[in-house]
């Protein structure tokens, strides 16, 4: 066999996803460093996990297989370790007026404990991350990407003299998803269960603080559990002691995504595209719009008036084979159009999904477009995002 | 039957001048789940060392080599339409293709079963 050609996220194809350095000609500070180990890396290991290198870190890409755990997290509730990711906590006088600096939501006015999905900017309106933001009183608490958190904080240090940025090098980060995730963590957390979707909140459990949002990265209800580094393990046991509950690797967690609909950064977001070309407009806050006075906030106004020149959507393939990162998009005339940046067969649907970016006159959903893989012509359609619903516990909903 | 492998870990079970090419267990367990596969038709000619059957997992997608030159007999339907089969069984139903021997010669410096157990295990 030839060697194998990855797709998904594993650092071979994290190129695009490497840190940004804070220099805007690129520069230094994004040389390979020795890889990390997770505070989980010895449970990882003991629940035999195949372990890769990913955002500079050793993690667990599967267990037991990538369908299986898959749909497990569809039907009962998986448990993500995703410490590579970046908390930060920012705090200063001002704090939310500077962070509207470089980012387009409505920190000013957003409500506590209420996290927000937002975008870090360039000056050209490229995105440098995408990150949920949460008001805690004056401060803010940041989830961003593993494989750039450093380069975030360097940048937001660099832009945002007049506040501090305190990288929670000491807290681990796990994820509870999957529709029987709210039953389960209710019994060791009393309260969580009362969590809308996009809500957080402090909790105490095993003798330690938690913060708790219920939110993820799977379309399915479920909860992001900050905890402290030396507690993690004793939260993982006794999580995945329930029998609902089972260990989920990244491989799962990159398949889970795409059928939600979810861009993953470095690969359908990164520097050349903006938040209105990814369809991300719902992060570019009313006000904001109104007055502007973010970074890129020329060109996005002006793309959200104009609309941009491609668009991020979904591709659905004929066949059974996966189409993906990479491939071209052509037109019926044979004329590339577009690429696709996540693709891959999808458990769920039991066949091939793809998404990526079109020139937007052919964004329309349905419209017939091929694909071109590794000299293969691939049938394909726009379609509608994401391809499996998302199931969110929204108050107030039925 | 002579079972060989090769260091790209496809295995061939050779009758005669007739022979049955699959990918090792080794290998379907480094792939994971494999969600595709394309197998040569009868009559194509396939040459030692290049391309002659595509497999995808979720995770990744590689090329069948042949480990011999010859004619393509019969590809197996049944792992195109059950692409799990290979997992299942790498080395028996989920096999890829079945050839004609153009040159027994090529078999010299294939290993055999006993060789690619013992070097499967040093990598």
């Amino acid at each position: 066999m030839s060697r194998e050609v990855h797709s998904g996220p594993t650092d071979e194809t994290q190129a695009r996803g490497t840190a940004y350095s804070g220099d805007p000609e690129g520069g230094e500070g994004t040389a390979s460093q020795e890889l990390q180990r997770l505070p989980l890396d010895e449970w990882h290991r003991a629940k035999s996990a195949r372990m890769v290198s990913f955002a500079g870190y050793e993690m667990p890409v599967q267990y037991e297989g990538i369908i299986a755990e898959h749909l497990w997290t569809r039907e009962n509730a998986g448990l993500f370790d995703v410490s590579h990711m970046g908390q930060l906590f920012v705090h200063g006088r001002g704090v939310d007026g500077a962070l509207e600096r470089l980012m387009p939501g409505d920190f000013k006015t957003a409500r506590d404990m209420k996290p927000k999905y937002s975008l870090l900017l360039d000056e050209d309106g490229g995105i440098i991350d995408d990150l949920m933001a949460t008001r805690r009183g004056d401060d803010f608490y940041i989830v961003v990407n593993g494989a750039t958190k450093h380069g975030d904080i360097v940048y937001m240090q660099g832009r945002l003299t007049d506040v501090a940025i305190d990288y929670m090098k000491e807290q681990a980060l796990l994820a509870l998803q999957g529709p029987r995730a709210a039953e389960v963590l209710e019994s060791a957390i009393p309260g969580v269960a009362d969590l809308g979707f996009m809500e957080g909140a402090s909790f105490r459990a095993f003798g330690h603080p938690l913060w708790i949002s219920r939110s993820g990265y799977t379309g399915e209800d479920g909860f992001e559990i900050s905890v402290p580094a030396v507690a993690a393990q004793n939260l993982a046991d006794w999580l995945v002691a329930d029998e609902r509950v089972k260990p989920i690797g990244l491989g799962a967690r990159d398949s889970l995504r795409l059928e939600a609909g979810l861009p993953l950064y470095g690969h359908d977001l990164d520097r050349s595209t903006t938040p209105v070309m990814a369809g991300l407009t719902f992060a570019i806050n009313k006000r904001r719009r109104a007055e502007g006075g973010f970074a890129g906030a020329m060109r996005i106004l002006a793309e959200l008036e104009n609309r941009p020149p491609q668009l991020r959507v979904g591709f659905d393939i004929d066949g059974r084979q996966p189409v993906r990162e990479g491939a071209l998009v052509l037109d019926g005339e044979g004329n590339e159009v577009g690429k696709i940046t996540s693709g891959g067969f999808s458990p769920s649907l039991q066949r091939p999904i793809a998404m990526g970016y079109v020139a937007t006159p052919l964004a329309e959903v349905g419209t017939a477009l091929k694909l071109e893989q590794r000299g293969k012509l691939f049938d394909a359609r726009v379609a509608a995002m994401p391809f499996v619903p998302h199931r969110y516990h929204r108050k107030g909903a039925a | 039957m002579p079972l060989y492998f090769t260091k790209e870990h496809e295995w061939i079970r050779v009758e005669g001048d007739q022979a049955t090419v699959g990918i090792s267990s080794h290998a379907q367990e480094a792939l994971g789940d494999i969600v595709f596969a394309e197998v040569p038709e009868a009559g194509r000619r396939v040459t030692k060392g290049q391309e002659a059957a595509v497999v995808e997992s979720v995770k990744a997608a590689s090329d069948v080599y042949a480990p011999v030159s010859g004619e393509v007999t019969e590809g197996n339907q049944a792992i195109v339409d059950d692409p799990a089969l290979v997992n299942t069984d790498p080395e028996g139903k989920g096999w890829f293709f079945k050839l004609k021997l153009s040159d027994p010669s090529e078999l010299d410096g294939l290993m055999d079963e006993g060789a690619y157990r013992e070097w499967v295990k040093t990598l």
